[in-house]
């Protein structure tokens, strides 16, 4: 039966299916392509940070000195450097850590802040983050701090606000002020003293993270940040929370075996199951602890010279025993410390880069 | 009486077969004549218009547009949606049903054919195939024909039920018409707003993965096999009309590689089985999401490289049967929001022809004469639409007239449409609309034309 729609002449025999161009699919060279078509390389402010796909060695290494320098100054001449500035915290999602530790941040440097939550404001009104964003800006804010369910929501705040934005954890995708609280921890362990990283800084170094890699923004900003200084990352967890694509990522390589990978680690890094975003995905939480909960034992069979991460909230007696949170290689609460002086870092850097002149 | 001289043109008429100058007489909305130049006399009120130099082409033909009236005038109106087509060289689209409310009934289909809407271009409603697209209740076909509906679908909302979907196809075919389906398994793609894939891991965006294109695909050619086989006139339920058509599957915008295939295979099978690709599909790749740009977010999403390239080798081998926009406008607040909560779709029809001549013809060397059965002949011929896709004498007199040289810059805020999101804002078009002709009626003038 011939196709019926097919009466129109067709040349298709005589048509070679090879491009006569090889490149043509690219479509390059378009004079007018989207301002945002290259992924998290560019920001509309200097300061910004809204991943870590953009921070070089060069940017990371001046962070960590600041971070270093600000958290050595006296509180007192600290308070001085961002003195009455204002900076507003937007927080669309619940946090203890990130958020006071921004807020405690921007106040050491002496800066006002103001906090405005999803449940207590006209977002719950069903104002949309672009207006929320220009409010703030008109109420004088000149940096704002954000968390958001929304993956990419750093990216349309800042296009609309034209403000620094400081990305505080954006739905499934990033978390970099995290990350760089976890290099500063992961340094004061492995190369004490180090503020100064390269390419070749972590060679060397293996940094098992394991749990919900998929829903996790900060297993993304570590496995997107530290390969850069030449770790390997290594991700551990069950194929519904780490699909085998994740090792596309360079110098990303998975590990479902719980013991094999502890057994290379330098580092541990436990992650939480974010239960709020499994999406319908069922879970045996037992079975999935006789996996991948990590014990005393498992530390000491596997792992004896690692040091413990975890970005918490931890869930003690899911992916890890209360015992090893509490352990002497748990370096828990010195990432929730370091996170202070990171934060005033990033803080500082928002408030007194230079604006870029034309964007690229 | 009208009567409208086009001389000094270059016909290119695919169905006809013809390719090259000649004049064209246009006469009460119909073409009358076609001639070498300078053979046809005009009588003293003819108009006459001069396209030397310039390609005189059956009016271009979309399919899948989403004109949003009634209920949405906020995004575009019948007379917004269509001078947009008259701009890009159309002079016929075929409207989708997820109107509000839902294009189910002959009193909406001929409410928006009213001279009322202020339509430039002729507009076929595609009634939708079940009640408030809810894929249960099938409509009433043959009440929806006869008000002017062209094929029934239920577009964004694909019918997933196999027993519903074999009815609408026994129910289309009895009726004489085509089913349009938006194949996406729904079940697959909860709370997704891009590819599958590596890309979307790494931006923290839950994906659509191609299965839920092409399974749907399979699954709707294995139904329209079974259906195929029957026999009409047995007393059985046979999907053969009384003059022993087939049912005609049609799949709207596919962007998947193994969709094509399925097509593909289907067709050698013997089965009618059409399908059309959008612009954006066969030119944007994933990557194109950028930095959370919602004008790259509609559905089916932007594909991997190997897919676009697999939209480029079917246009290419046939398998292809029509260009069609899925031209989705939205209103820039809608857009100005977070990647996950934006609403899928761009508008496409002032960039189509442009975008298909400046990558399809210039790059891939298409013909320019299959480029334009693309976009007129083939689609004409897959909803059946008598009369246009051509210019033979007798055929409406439905005309684009453009430069196919000229490169020019889309510029978004240009646009006749209400809305503007469109990922090809600041490309470099070529092939530059003069005149657009709809039945007689110059609904389309470029400035730079006299």
């Amino acid at each position: 039966m011939p196709v019926k729609s097919a009466t129109a002449p067709r040349a298709a025999q005589e048509l070679s299916v090879k491009p006569a161009s090889k490149n043509a699919r690219v479509v390059p060279a378009k004079p007018g392509s989207p301002p945002n078509a290259v992924p998290d390389s560019t920001t509309w402010s200097r300061g910004s940070v809204l991943s870590v796909t953009s921070l070089t060695p060069k940017t990371v290494s001046e962070i960590l000195s600041l971070a270093g320098e600000l958290e050595q100054q006296d509180p007192l001449e600290r308070a001085r450097r961002l003195a009455k500035r204002k900076i507003a915290l937007l927080f669309y999602e619940s946090s203890t850590r990130t958020r006071t530790s921004f807020e405690l941040a921007a106040k050491g440097l002496g800066a006002d802040t103001t906090l405005v939550s999803s449940l207590s404001s006209s977002i719950e009104k069903g104002e949309t983050l672009k207006d929320t964003g220009l409010t703030l800006r008109a109420l004088g804010a000149e940096a704002i701090i954000l968390r958001h369910p929304s993956s990419g929501a750093p990216w349309l705040l800042e296009r609309e606000t034209r403000l620094p934005v400081l990305n505080a954890g954006d739905g499934m995708h990033e978390h970099p002020s995290q990350a760089l609280l976890d290099l500063r921890t992961m340094l004061n362990h492995l190369r004490p003293g180090t503020t100064t990283v390269a390419a070749d800084t972590l060679a060397g170094v293996n940094v098992v993270i394991t749990g919900d890699i998929l829903h996790s923004r900060v297993a993304r900003s570590n496995m997107l940040l530290l390969p850069k200084l030449g770790a390997r990352v290594i991700l551990c967890g069950p194929p519904p929370l780490l699909p085998d694509l994740a090792a596309d990522i360079p110098g990303v390589e998975i590990e479902r075996d719980f013991p094999r990978a502890l057994a290379q680690a330098q580092i541990v890094m436990m992650l939480r199951i974010q239960a709020e975003r499994l999406a319908g995905l069922q879970l045996d939480l037992e079975q999935y602890k006789a996996k991948y909960q990590l014990t005393e034992a498992l530390l000491a069979a596997h792992a004896p010279q690692a040091i413990l991460l975890h970005p918490g909230p931890i869930i003690r007696g899911l992916e890890l025993t209360g015992e090893v949170a509490d352990g002497p290689q748990s370096r828990i609460l010195e990432q929730v410390h370091n996170g202070v002086a990171i934060r005033m870092a990033l803080v500082y850097r928002a408030l007194t880069l230079p604006e870029r002149e034309v964007r690229a | 009486m009208s009567s409208l001289l086009i001389r000094n043109g270059h016909l290119i008429d695919p169905a006809a077969g013809i390719d090259a100058p000649k004049d064209i007489l246009l006469k009460d909305g119909r073409v009358s004549e076609i001639a070498a130049p300078g053979k046809l006399k005009p009588a003293p009120d003819t108009e006459i218009l001069d396209a030397k130099g310039l390609t005189v082409a059956p009016g271009l033909i979309d399919i899948h547009v989403h004109l949003r009236e009634p209920g949405q005038g906020y995004k575009e109106t019948i007379a917004t949606g269509t001078a947009a087509a008259a701009a890009g060289g159309f002079t016929a689209v075929a409207a989708m049903p997820n109107t509000v409310p839902t294009n189910d009934s002959p009193e909406i289909t001929r409410w928006m054919q009213a001279a009322e809407r202020g339509a430039s271009v002729r507009v076929f409603p595609i009634g939708a195939a079940t009640r408030a697209l809810k894929g249960e209740i099938l409509n009433d076909y043959a009440a929806l024909k006869a008000a002017g509906a062209v094929a029934v679908t239920d577009d964004g909302h694909p019918i997933l039920k196999d027993s519903i979907m074999r009815e609408v196809l026994i129910n289309a075919t009895r009726c004489g018409l085509s089913v349009i389906q938006h194949a996406e398994d729904t079940r697959m793609t909860q709370g997704a707003s891009m590819n599958a894939g590596a890309l979307a891991f790494r931006l923290g965006l839950r994906g659509m993965p191609p299965e839920a294109e092409y399974s749907l695909v399979e699954r709707d050619i294995r139904l329209l096999a079974e259906l195929s086989k029957d026999k009409g006139g047995s007393g059985k339920a046979g999907a053969r009309d009384k003059n022993g058509a087939v049912p005609h599957l049609h799949v709207a915008h596919t962007s998947t590689a193994q969709a094509v295939a399925a097509v593909r295979q289907a067709r050698r099978n013997g089965l009618r089985v059409t399908c059309e690709v959008a612009p954006h599909h066969f030119l944007l790749t994933e990557e194109h999401v950028g930095a959370y740009n919602t004008n790259a977010k509609m559905n089916p999403p932007l594909r991997s490289a190997a897919d676009c390239d697999a939209m480029i080798e079917g246009i290419l081998d046939g398998v292809v049967d029509a260009i069609a926009t899925d031209h989705a406008p939205h209103a820039s607040h809608e857009k100005e929001v977070e990647f996950e909560r934006a609403p899928n779709g761009i508008t496409g029809l002032e960039s189509a022809l442009g975008l298909s001549l400046r990558w399809l013809h210039r790059e891939w060397k298409l013909p320019l004469s299959r480029v334009i059965s693309l976009l007129s002949a083939q689609p004409a011929a897959l909803l059946n639409l008598k009369g246009r896709g051509t210019l033979t004498a007798g055929s409406y007199a439905d005309v684009v007239i453009f430069d196919p040289k000229a490169e020019w810059i889309f510029n978004a805020r240009d646009s006749k449409s209400k809305s503007n999101n469109t990922p090809f804002d600041g490309w470099t078009m070529q092939g530059k609309v003069h005149y657009t002709i709809s039945e007689g009626r110059v609904v389309y003038r470029a400035a730079s034309a006299k």
